[in-house]
């Protein structure tokens, strides 16, 4: 059994527990949002002083901190216990690419090491990609309203018009960052 | 003890985001560079259950475990703050390759690094809260 888990899950078994996870949420009376969590987290750090969009009774939201607690958790746990190979079984084509523009041995992780680190963190390049991205994550996520879980799993499932939008968005940037903005920062 | 629910449900995301490979950067760049199904049946498979979900929760006027109605809230309509926002969005996501959730599942994951992503999400909100009320939506 534990075998069979430690192997990567297909698509169609991910994507259906996703789904699960968002009916059990409605189940306990909640709606599946990761984002507003650091929204959350601004107004526990005394945001609401600065702005009343962060002026709430953050006590409301003790459910979906604590969900996020567990996902942290449940990462220690599929890495630790779960995961035989640590690799990622992306196509040649793929590999091919990333290691004409500098990525070493990519797929060898699940991140590309040499980017994600602590030693990249202070180069212009690190900079850009987890200051920079963290950054427009957070602020794009607010700005539309809700990230992939909110948008693309709960809205698109709840037939929402407003999260097809925010879906289209969501792919006009990483289609933009991809193909034109990318092939500069990662050889730097 | 009414939140543990929340942290074994919040533990399961996690385990299905890991071994799913959803928090992996290359992923959602094969994704991007439409070189792999992968993503793409993810988000369907998930999409279509979650259809169905609801038209059961519907149909069978189903209740929450507090025995209250399941309400699903109507977003409100506009097109320039989800398409702007989520363009914003996703040029962050196609960067750091990692989504709210996989940020904070990749902490657990071992790649520590990520809570300086984190970090700077939260600064991102911030940032949004102060001059919302100059931006269209």
């Amino acid at each position: 059994m534990i075998e069979f888990i430690s192997q990567p899950w297909p698509w169609y078994v991910g994507g259906p527990l996703i789904a699960l996870v968002m009916f059990l949420l409605w189940y306990f009376g909640k709606s599946f949002g990761i984002s507003s969590n650091l929204r959350t987290i601004c107004s526990i750090g005394g945001a609401g002083k600065l702005s009343d969009f962060f002026d709430f009774d953050w006590h409301g939201q003790i459910w979906n901190l604590t969900f996020l607690v567990g996902a942290v958790i449940g990462g220690f746990i599929a890495h630790t216990f779960l995961t035989v190979d640590q690799g990622v079984q992306i196509s040649e084509g793929v590999v091919n690419e990333l290691r004409s523009l500098g990525i070493e041995e990519p797929g060898k992780a699940y991140i590309p090491g040499d980017l994600f680190s602590w030693e990249n963190l202070f180069s212009v390049q690190g900079m850009l990609m987890l200051v920079g991205g963290g950054f427009l994550v957070g602020f794009g996520s607010r700005y539309a309203g809700g990230c992939t879980s909110g948008h693309a799993i709960t809205g698109l499932s709840e037939l929402q018009m407003p999260s097809l939008i925010a879906v289209v968005g969501f792919f006009i940037g990483g289609l933009i960052m991809t193909h034109l903005i990318l092939p500069w920062i990662l050889p730097l | 003890m009414k939140y543990i629910k929340f942290l074994i449900l919040g533990t399961f995301f996690g385990i299905v985001l890991s071994k799913a490979e959803i928090i992996s950067w290359y992923r959602i760049y094969e994704m991007f560079k439409f070189q792999s199904f992968h993503m793409y049946g993810i988000i369907g498979s998930a999409v279509v259950s979650g259809i169905m979900a609801k038209q059961i929760i519907k149909k069978t006027k189903m209740r929450s475990i507090e025995g209250t109605d399941i309400k699903f809230t109507p977003k409100n309509k506009s097109i320039p703050r989800y398409l702007i926002g989520g363009t914003i969005f996703g040029l962050g996501w196609a960067m750091t390759g990692a989504c709210p959730g996989p940020m904070f599942i990749l902490v657990g994951y071992g790649v520590g690094v990520f809570l300086v992503v984190i970090a700077s999400a939260v600064i991102g909100t911030l940032v949004y809260g102060l001059i919302r009320k100059n931006l269209p939506h």
